[in-house]
């Protein structure tokens, strides 16, 4: 087995049940929220993703604020980077530089497409795809050398990762890609938010397992933002009965009284979703999406755990 | 086929500008079939021009230097005496145009892609010119250029229902469709396996071919 270079893979590889979480830079120039978001994460996950450029929008770079939240908050981060934005020279420079700074995972994507972002008119890269660039990775880390076989003054020391969608349709096209991108050398995977329970444990059936999956879930503050990823995301289910009952919370009470109500929801909810996962199949842990809703992470951990 | 698309007419009158007289030259291949460089289209720009139309002629292929030749000496001296040429043709024919004739060339159409026609007025691109075809291991569907990403690993995580996020899941996922083909093929082993990465350097500077 190989060395663990980070807090995250040694807590896969010992088998523990882990939650990670994610935090987004916006168009910024300051770092108070995501030091603020990290503090309020820190200890409910092992680590937490810092995305990069979500929904094609330039925003505060993922390298600086994976950094920044490590050194501010202690709390470990899994820096993402797209293969949208950089060509092989830029990706090789920013793991050189993630490693550097003492950055120890990444998860590798393709980007949303640039048309939906808010500088449409952007030149999408795309000079490697999400399993070339994990190939690369595995190259840098593994041999010490980049792409083009240069070699590396200093060890590269990553973990590197993907993501799988368990909502895709055709579902067998994804679970080839995913096993794909395995064989390349990812070593854990972090799926797109699920809120269909049958449809983590069919894709985690399908899946030729090799490396730990973190299945996605994403509590919703309110009935609208679940509406929104139905009427804009396709490719994530929703069932109308959990839209039902934030709706219903909503409606209970005064603000605070409706935001508890809404906290109960998404905890019994997405406890029992993670409870019957942690049973019933060999999901690794649970990947929990916030965009702004935190304080809901400890809440939903805390039942899980115990 | 390359496939063209006229320019709106008032951008084509904002680069003729004052200028008095203006010859037109058509294209009779690619840009007669897109019908954007046809007789009927070079008639439409002289008719627009007017006075200021000092000649015209559909060239075979304008982007073939010795058919141009052959095919501009008969308007030799409207040429010589005109201020600018009006090209209805892709962009490497304009160019040629402006090479053999030492005048300014003011394009009348947009060079869009290398295509297919299902018939006229429903093109699709479906080759990029990338130098480097793969597309006996993706079923006979090229994803450089029918995945919105270029992806040569795909699909990527924005398929829905076989579906392409880019556009608003309207177009199928080239990479559905390469899984289909194979499967049906009995190929499916093609699909599974790692395409490395692509050697971009063809594409860093201007290319020439030249075999004699």
């Amino acid at each position: 087995m190989k060395e663990a270079y980070s807090a995250f893979m040694r807590a896969l590889s010992g088998g523990k049940f882990v939650f990670t979480s994610e935090i987004e830079p916006k168009k910024t120039t300051k770092f108070d929220e995501i030091v603020r978001a990290a503090n309020m994460l820190k200890n409910h996950v092992v680590a937490c993703n810092v995305t990069d450029n979500p929904r094609a929008k330039a925003h505060l770079s993922s390298l600086v604020a994976s950094y920044v939240i490590q050194r501010e908050t202690g709390l470990e981060t899994i820096c993402q980077i797209n293969v949208r934005d950089r060509n092989r020279l830029a990706l090789t420079s920013d793991l050189l530089g993630a490693s550097a700074l003492g950055i120890r995972n990444v998860l590798v994507i393709s980007g949303d497409h640039i048309a939906g972002g808010d500088n449409p008119g952007a030149m999408p890269v795309y000079d490697l795809d999400s399993t070339q660039f994990v190939q690369m990775v595995r190259g840098m880390v593994d041999n010490g050398t980049d792409l083009n076989g240069n070699p590396i003054d200093g060890e590269v020391r990553l973990h590197v990762g993907v993501v799988g969608n368990p909502n895709a349709d055709p579902l067998e096209v994804e679970v080839c890609k995913v096993e794909r991108k395995i064989r390349a050398g990812a070593e854990f995977i972090q799926t797109q938010v699920v809120f269909d329970v049958e449809k983590a444990k069919r894709f985690l059936k399908d899946l030729n397992l090799s490396v730990p999956v973190l299945i996605g879930i994403f509590p919703c503050k309110s009935h609208r933002i679940a509406e929104f990823i139905v009427s804009k995301i396709p490719c994530i289910s929703v069932p109308k009965e959990y839209i039902d009952r934030l709706r219903s919370a909503e409606c209970q009470g005064n603000a605070t009284e409706s935001r508890k109500r809404i906290d109960e929801v998404n905890v019994d909810y997405f406890s029992n979703l993670i409870k019957e996962l942690k049973e019933t199949t060999r999901t690794s842990g649970i990947h929990i999406m916030t965009i702004g809703y935190e304080s809901i992470v400890g809440k939903i951990a805390d039942v899980v755990l115990g | 086929m390359i496939i063209t698309k006229s320019k709106p007419k008032e951008v084509v009158l904002r680069s003729v500008g004052d200028r008095k007289r203006v010859f037109i030259v058509g294209c009779g291949t690619c840009a007669t079939l897109c019908q954007t460089g046809g007789e009927e289209q070079v008639e439409e720009m002289a008719n627009l021009l007017r006075e200021r139309s000092v000649g015209k002629v559909v060239v075979e292929t304008p982007c073939d230097i010795r058919v141009l030749k052959r095919d501009l000496s008969p308007h030799l001296g409207m040429i010589e005496s005109a201020d600018a040429i009006l090209a209805l043709c892709c962009g490497a024919g304009a160019q040629a145009i402006s090479e053999l004739t030492g005048k300014i060339v003011i394009p009348g159409l947009d060079t869009l892609f290398l295509g297919e026609t299902e018939r006229i007025g429903r093109f699709y691109e479906r080759c990029r010119a990338c130098g480097d075809c793969i597309i006996y291991e993706t079923g006979g569907i090229c994803p450089i250029v029918r995945c919105a990403k270029g992806l040569l690993n795909g699909p990527c995580g924005g398929m829905a229902n076989g579906k392409c996020e880019a556009g608003g899941y309207m177009r199928d996922c080239a990479w559905v469709l390469i899984y289909r083909r194979l499967k049906e093929l009995g190929m499916t082993q093609r699909f599974m396996e790692i395409r490395a990465v692509r050697d971009r350097s063809r594409r860093a500077e201007p290319q020439e071919l030249r075999f004699r």
